[in-house]
């Protein structure tokens, strides 16, 4: 027979299982400042990507004969010395930024998550070369590493990318190892191999789906990073040097002129910082939205 | 026998993000000198957190919100939390065992460094004298060897062995009353046996006040003079083990004897559990918080508020409406 | 303990070795040819023949085959030659020897200081977790973390240098010429080269002690009627700094990375500068040892922060 329970009114039922979508989002939008930080970042984006209908003049060429203006109703944060409007190459710095950024994240994930998976899921030998090249490149310093290696394969921003995604390669890499170490020990992956999945079916279509969610949330974390490595790189005049335009180059260039304008290096600076705090923000915010078991990797 | 501690209707609250939690509401008990005595009920009934109360070691979320303690004629609760008052008597006076022998030690001081510290402060031993002091109390508890474990770590010993440490810090300093917090729910049973003969072996030896909490009535039946027994934040019946044991006339109380299984029953006795949960102490009904699960259940225990402690003879107690000699358990139809 | 030294120390050679090789080999990938550029000024002088292009290719080493000019380069450096600097004509050890003091000078400070301000900011906000000073902490960890720092560099130069007056606004002097104005050249560059592990070890030190104040153990600490500053001192700081230590190391290798804008902004002759004008004259002499220096310190500092794990954490030392 079956027992029926009389539970009392008074007694609630035990909340239904919320997804674990709705959850994390709701985590997420959860904090005022995280929002504050997404707009930013939206703003951040518009302007990259909108950067030719907003820029008011021609960033990389300018009148000589207004050189080194103070801001005014033409010029909004005055010019350089070679007369270009601090303005638009303010925007269209912020496209550099962008461009460097996704693309150099997105080349150092592929191979960092690439790297990483290999090494946990195969172990022995596997391992221990993989993770031994990463440690060693780990112990450098992020912009020395970066500086060595744009010297080596020379200015413009394709070598940038590459230096930069060679650097941060080493820190998807280990997170990406940590998680397929841990994701590995899970059952289902046994109960796969034992049904004869291969090697690539498991870690692609098993370990790979459970470690997205951290790797994006780690790749916004670097974001930030990684602008201020490029600004570091363009501020010593390797990578996007002007008449490009590039926060950190700007920064440079202003330096000159500190007493006369210093907005050419304040604004370009400014800039950097309102972004990659921004970049800040969202990226803590994602990472405490995040299943607590895999916070601990991150 | 005079009184230790007098608590008079201790009420500690949670601010929680779902509610009020009442955690303790309105409990009052009195400790006797050189008596044993036992504080049982289920998991999150508020028996641990009462004890931290007494000793004043609430902290945010919590909050302690009424009642009185009073030891040695003074009102503990009238002190700061972390004033010059209350710390001369936590460890001195007053002393807590807890629940967690392995994580109740810091992992990176000696247990000598956390033996001598106490010594130390409220005895203020030199450090040969501590030293020593601390060597001859880990004999004590049992532990031999001293000398040599004495600058070990904790990761060195044992589960019980650390427990028998923290009953040596406990009595380090010679404290008039021991609380002990489910002090052997984490070990095995044997160890557990050893423990407790341990713990009543000291309160013979150094003559002071003992306070087992735990939720396993068994645990008490051998060693407490007299049990309280909590639920949902309140005492539902006081009383001496024999009292409790022989005579229960709480339906809670006659609930848990009947799921423990003794020897000198009949064979065949169906171990009987209390159907139903414990309730969540959030917003809690002005009612009896055992209704729901009693079998012994009159109109007047919906209609009236939670009964008051009532005398029922000598030391015995109970928060009740009905009799339960007279009336008959109904347990629920199915 | 010492077994677990030893093991780490042997490790931290085999990454040395590797890290030899990567500098060495990476090195030689420069584009151009570093004696062609060190000759544009003599050839600007004068004309220089094939023969003698020849015989200082010769003088260098470079016609040999690549692994006997790394054995070479190894060799040296057992000897204590680093080589001769194809830009600056000069023994790289005497070049180094005038700037790593400085650089380091400059760093020591940057270590000291991010690490007091940021265990004790981190400290405060966590004993006083949730009041404004726990707030305010929070700020200035982002801004540590997100500012671009030859920015803030030119920030500070304008304002107390150019505004203020109050600072010297470049370069640099040993404190043992000039004990005060060496001081005062000093303080910008070092707030600046350690604002970043100051946001750093605020943080981790806060998030840390948080963590440390809700264990068991502590509990049992207020229960023997301990002060409170016992009880943070004695008992939660040597488990809160099992993190910073990490970060200890970490940050070396973050201030030389700094220093190299840092020395920039202002002007000082240290490594970082070096290895700059190194990287853009392709003086791969200066680099390949430089960078050599710069990595062996970093592991070394590694070595430490390992051993010292050993220390603060009983429980690590039979791992």
């Amino acid at each position: 027979m079956v027992k029926e329970r009389n539970l009392s009114e008074e007694f609630q039922e035990a909340p239904p299982r919320v997804s674990e979508w709705k959850r994390f989002w709701r985590v997420f939008f959860q904090r005022r400042i995280v929002i504050f930080g997404l707009v930013i970042l939206a703003i951040f984006i518009l302007t990259a990507i909108f950067a030719d209908w907003l820029a008011p003049h021609d960033p990389y060429r300018g009148i000589l004969k207004d050189s080194l203006q103070q801001p005014n109703s033409t010029y909004w944060l005055g010019t350089d010395i070679q007369g270009r409007d601090t303005l638009s190459r303010l925007i269209f710095g912020a496209r550099t930024a962008l461009a460097v950024g996704f693309i150099t994240t997105g080349v150092a994930a592929f191979a960092g998550i690439t790297l990483g998976l290999m090494a946990g899921y195969f172990g022995g030998i596997v391992n221990m070369v993989i993770m031994r090249i990463m440690d060693a490149l780990m112990g450098f310093p992020l912009l020395l590493l970066a500086l060595l290696l744009a010297a080596v394969l020379g200015s413009g921003i394709q070598n940038v990318i590459i230096a930069l995604a060679v650097a941060m390669v080493p820190g998807y890499a280990r997170v990406m190892h940590g998680l397929t170490l841990s994701i590995r020990e899970n059952d289902y992956i046994l109960a796969e191999t034992a049904m004869g999945a291969s090697a690539s079916r498991t870690m692609l279509g098993h370990i790979l789906p459970n470690a997205l969610a951290p790797m994006i949330v780690l790749g916004t974390m670097q974001l930030g990073t990684l602008i201020l490595a490029e600004a570091g790189l363009s501020f010593l005049g390797i990578g996007i040097t002007p008449p490009g335009a590039a926060w950190g180059a700007m920064v440079n260039d202003g330096y000159r002129y500190l007493r006369s304008n210093p907005v050419l290096s304040f604004a370009p600076g400014l800039a950097i910082m309102i972004v990659v705090f921004a970049f800040q923000l969202v990226g803590d915010g994602l990472r405490d939205a995040l299943d607590p078991r895999l916070r601990g990797l991150l | 026998m005079t009184e230790l501690l007098k608590v008079d209707g201790l009420a500690t609250y949670f601010k929680t993000e779902s509610g009020l939690v009442k955690a303790v509401d309105g409990v009052s008990y009195h400790v006797r000198e050189k008596e044993i005595v036992g504080l049982v009920g289920e998991s999150g009934c508020g028996k641990s957190v009462s004890q931290l109360s007494v000793m004043q070691l609430i902290s945010s979320p919590g909050k302690i919100v009424g009642g009185e303690v009073i030891f040695e004629g003074k009102d503990l609760l009238k002190y700061r939390a972390n004033g010059p008052e209350m710390r001369s008597i936590r460890g001195a006076k007053i002393a807590m065992i807890f629940q967690e022998p392995m994580t109740s030690l810091n992992p990176v001081l000696t247990i000598g460094q956390q033996l001598t510290e106490m010594l130390d402060l409220h005895l203020h031993m030199n450090r040969e004298m501590a030293r020593e002091r601390a060597i001859e109390l880990l004999g004590l508890v049992g532990i031999s060897g001293g000398e040599n474990r004495i600058d070990d770590y904790p990761h060195h010993f044992s589960g019980g062995m650390r427990q028998r440490v923290m009953i040596a810090m406990g009595l380090s300093c010679n404290p008039r009353m021991l609380i002990a917090d489910e002090p052997t729910t984490a070990l095995d049973v044997t160890t557990q046996a050893q423990l407790l003969e341990l713990m009543k072996d000291m309160v013979e030896k150094f003559q002071h006040s003992l306070v087992i909490v735990t939720h396993n009535l068994g645990v008490v039946a051998r060693y407490a003079q007299r049990i309280y027994i909590m639920y949902a934040g309140r005492i539902v019946e006081a009383g001496t083990t024999k009292d409790i044991f022989g005579d229960p006339l709480h339906p809670y109380t006659i609930g848990l004897l009947k799921c423990i299984p003794r020897l000198d029953e009949e064979e065949g006795r169906k171990l009987v559990p209390i159907e139903g949960l414990p309730p969540n102490l959030i917003n809690m009904p002005s009612t009896c918080a055992f209704l729901p699960r009693c079998s012994y259940k009159t109109d007047r225990c919906y209609r009236e508020p939670w009964p008051p402690l009532t005398h029922v003879h000598d030391e015995h107690y109970i928060s009740c409406y009905v009799n339960t000699k007279e009336k008959i358990s109904e347990p629920k139809t199915r | 303990m010492t077994t677990y030294i030893i093991r780490r120390l042997i490790l931290a050679l085999i990454v040395i070795l590797i890290v030899t090789l990567i500098v060495f080999f990476v090195i030689r990938l420069l584009p151009g040819d570093p004696l062609i550029i060190f000759l544009g000024q003599q050839a600007q002088q004068g004309g220089i023949t094939q023969e003698e292009l020849e015989y200082l290719r010769e003088e260098y080493g470079l016609n040999d085959p690549i692994m006997i000019q790394y054995l070479h380069w190894m060799g040296g450096i057992f000897r204590g030659d680093l080589g001769t600097s194809i830009y600056y004509h000069e023994n790289v050890g005497v070049l180094m020897a005038e700037r790593f003091p400085v650089t380091l000078h400059l760093g020591a400070l940057a270590l000291i200081f991010s690490n007091i301000f940021g265990i004790g900011l981190g400290m405060l906000a966590a004993i006083r977790h949730g009041k404004w000073i726990d707030t305010v902490s929070t700020v200035i960890a982002y801004i540590g973390v997100t500012i671009f720092t030859p920015w803030l560099g030119i920030l500070m130069i304008y304002l107390f240098g150019l505004q203020l007056g109050w600072l010297p606004i470049a370069g640099y002097i040993s404190p043992f010429d000039d004990f005060w104005l060496s001081a005062q050249k000093v303080v910008m560059p070092v707030i600046c080269l350690g604002i970043g592990g100051l946001a750093g070890s605020a943080r981790i030190m806060r998030s840390s002690m948080l963590e440390i104040i809700r264990q068991d153990y502590i509990r049992t600490a207020w229960s023997k009627g301990l002060r409170e500053r016992t009880v943070i001192l004695r008992h939660c700081l040597k488990n809160s700094l099992i993190p910073i230590v990490t970060l200890a190391g970490i940050s070396v290798g973050i201030i030389f990375g700094g220093s190299v804008l840092i020395e920039t902004v202002f002007a000082i002759p240290g490594l970082g500068r070096l290895l700059v004008t190194s990287i853009f004259a392709q003086d791969y002499v200066v680099i390949q040892s430089g960078t050599l220096v710069i990595a062996v310190i970093i592991i070394l500092t590694n070595l430490l922060v390992d051993i010292s794990y050993g220390w603060l954490d009983p429980r690590i030392r039979y791992g």
